[in-house]
């Protein structure tokens, strides 16, 4: 990859970041781990692979983007107004009264395909969306974005069976895979490891990845589907709040947002000034 | 019942491709034919209500019409959450079926007892509940719903219930039709119990009470004009429907009156607040539950003493 466009996906993670960082600061809210892990992928998905048009959100042809987990959407918040979905003012009012932006994702916004903020309701919408549109002839994919936590409830792999079954193979899992829940790490809570055999035996084809680098999430992302006749999930790891070094991997961080010292010291850390 | 709502639905997808059927595995012996036809539009999802109807709305939100149906509680309690944020909140054009709305599964037991629907599924924002009363109702119904842009909860039957209405009926979404006019007490039924309320209007009828019977086949939007019409003058009104006394077609026919500033006679027949864990078929727990006609007369002769 040419280092221009290495670093164009860099600095607009960090942008991201830096965006979630003042949104979450300003509106005292939480969800910044959540954030923070998955603006790699976001950058990248944006900038190269997602088929769609911020001057024309409602374009028929589009590609699909469901954020499952809704409580990261500030991140796709950030990413749509750097992208001209919206003005760059809205970011100012996320959480607030009377704002333009609420605390989990919502279809109110340009660009946003579908809310959500309850976990497990991704992955089956996106699939019916996949039917229709395999039905339908159309060539646009439908991409899912789902957190570690999605893949506990049952609606998930009631979804996942049905995409199989019905070889969906318009259908991109990507899971930001940061294996921090809200309550403790994923193997105390969950453990999904094997996670790559088990969604194998369910008839999936899976990439397992690192999801901060953006050199292979590009290039993972470009092949899809992976196999025809299959859907396709990338498994991104990541770390939970990449990016602020004192909250990265910790639980705190699903809830936490940074005070004063903390914003500044974290924008510094990033490189961007306050 | 379920029959004719089959039925109807077959020949609007004939003429309609939009439409989709998705199921949780439920349906034998009547979901055959539109499979058979519209094998492209007709999805199992096995036995999984929550990708049912998340399916659905995806589904729905590339613009067909997906209708969800399966018995009882399945479509609705099992997967209310995705009802309530992804097709409610996003304004899509779902049709969530039940087969057996009530205690019409009545032998099976407490899981297939469909008692608390109406009350929750006309508190979720824009899903338009409806109970046809008897078959002409249900084939109307089924027009209705298709024709109606948005989520819309249907409440069938699921056997050959007897016609309520002689002739032809003339069925709109939110206006009640009145089965048979009387100027002493208002009957308000919805679903299939409201011919138990007219079998009741009858034997009234034999006391010299005139009972006006009213089927309210649309819960939401619930028709104002019939309910404050029935309050004005006949003076007292009694809902029937087979559903808890909490929140359903009684609940919703009280927040109507109680507004309208009327002190009138009124009474709910409905199941008590508890489970019906004791065993019997349909009709004889219907019985059993003050629903014959006589028990409902009786229930109408003490309100009006």
């Amino acid at each position: 990859m040419v280092s221009e466009k290495l670093e164009m996906y860099q600095e607009l993670a960090t942008k991201i970041r830096a965006h979630c960082l003042r949104m979450t600061h300003r509106g005292m809210s939480g969800h910044l781990g959540s954030m923070l892990s998955m603006a790699d992928m976001l950058a990248v998905l944006y900038t190269s692979i997602l088929k769609v048009d911020p001057e024309n959100p409602e374009w028929d042809e589009r590609d699909r983007f469901v954020l499952s987990k809704g409580h990261g959407g500030a991140a796709v918040y950030a990413v749509l107004a750097e992208k001209g979905f919206f003005p760059m003012e809205w970011l100012n009012t996320y959480y607030l009264d009377d704002g333009k932006l609420s605390g989990h994702i919502s279809h109110h916004v340009p660009g946003v395909e579908f809310s959500t903020g309850s976990l497990g309701h991704g992955l089956p919408v996106a699939v019916g969306m996949a039917l229709a549109a395999r039905n339908d002839g159309k060539q646009h994919r439908i991409f899912c974005l789902m957190s570690d936590g999605d893949c506990n409830e049952g609606s998930t792999w009631e979804a996942l069976m049905f995409a199989a079954h019905h070889e969906l193979d318009s259908l991109i899992v990507i899971v930001d895979y940061n294996r921090v829940q809200a309550l403790g790490k994923m193997a105390d809570v969950i453990e999904m490891e094997p996670f790559v055999p088990k969604l194998e035996l369910f008839g999936w084809s899976v990439r397992s990845i690192d999801g901060h680098d953006c050199e292979q999430l590009e290039a993972t992302l470009s092949e899809v589907p992976f196999e025809k006749g299959r859907p396709s999930w990338v498994l991104a790891s990541t770390t939970k709040c990449k990016g602020v070094s004192w909250l990265e991997d910790t639980v705190g961080s699903h809830y936490g947002c940074v005070n004063d010292e903390e914003l500044a010291a974290a924008l510094a850390e990033l490189g961007v000034s306050k | 019942m379920r029959s004719a709502f089959n039925e109807e639905l077959l020949k609007i997808a004939k003429a309609d491709d939009r439409i989709y059927m998705v199921l949780a595995d439920i349906g034998y012996g009547e979901i055959e034919p539109f499979a058979e036809a519209f094998p492209d539009r007709f999805y199992n999802c096995g036995v999984a209500e929550q990708n049912m109807t998340g399916v659905a709305c995806g589904l729905a939100m590339e613009g067909k019409i997906a209708v969800t149906y399966s018995i009882a509680n399945f479509p609705t309690l099992r997967c209310l959450e995705q009802i309530r944020n992804d097709v409610c909140y996003h304004d899509q054009n779902v049709k969530i079926v039940i087969i057996g709305g009530g205690l019409a599964y009545g032998s099976l037991g407490v899981s297939h007892h469909s008692t608390e629907d109406i009350a929750i599924m006309r508190s979720l924002p824009d899903c338009v509940v409806v109970c046809p009363a008897d078959i002409p109702e249900a084939r109307a119904a089924t027009y209705a719903m298709i024709e109606h842009e948005g989520a819309f909860y249907y409440r069938c039957g699921y056997k050959q219930e007897p016609d309520l209405h002689q002739g032809k009926i003339d069925f709109e979404l939110g206006k009640a039709i009145e089965v048979c006019d009387g100027s002493d007490v208002t009957l308000i039924g919805t679903g299939t119990v409201t011919y138990r309320a007219w079998q009741a209007a009858e034997l009234l009828a034999g006391e010299g009470i005139k009972a006006r019977v009213i089927s309210m086949h649309t819960v939401k939007p619930i028709d104002r004009e019939a309910i404050v019409a029935a309050a004005r003058e006949t003076g007292a009104i009694v809902t029937v429907e087979e559903h808890n006394i909490c929140g359903g077609l009684g609940g919703a026919v009280a927040e109507v009156i109680a507004e309208s500033g009327m002190g009138i006679g009124f009474k709910m027949i409905a199941l008590p607040d508890e489970y019906v864990h004791i065993v019997g078929t349909h009709e004889w727990l219907l019985d059993y539950y003050g629903f014959s006609p006589e028990g409902i007369a009786g229930s109408v002769v003490e309100l009006l003493a």
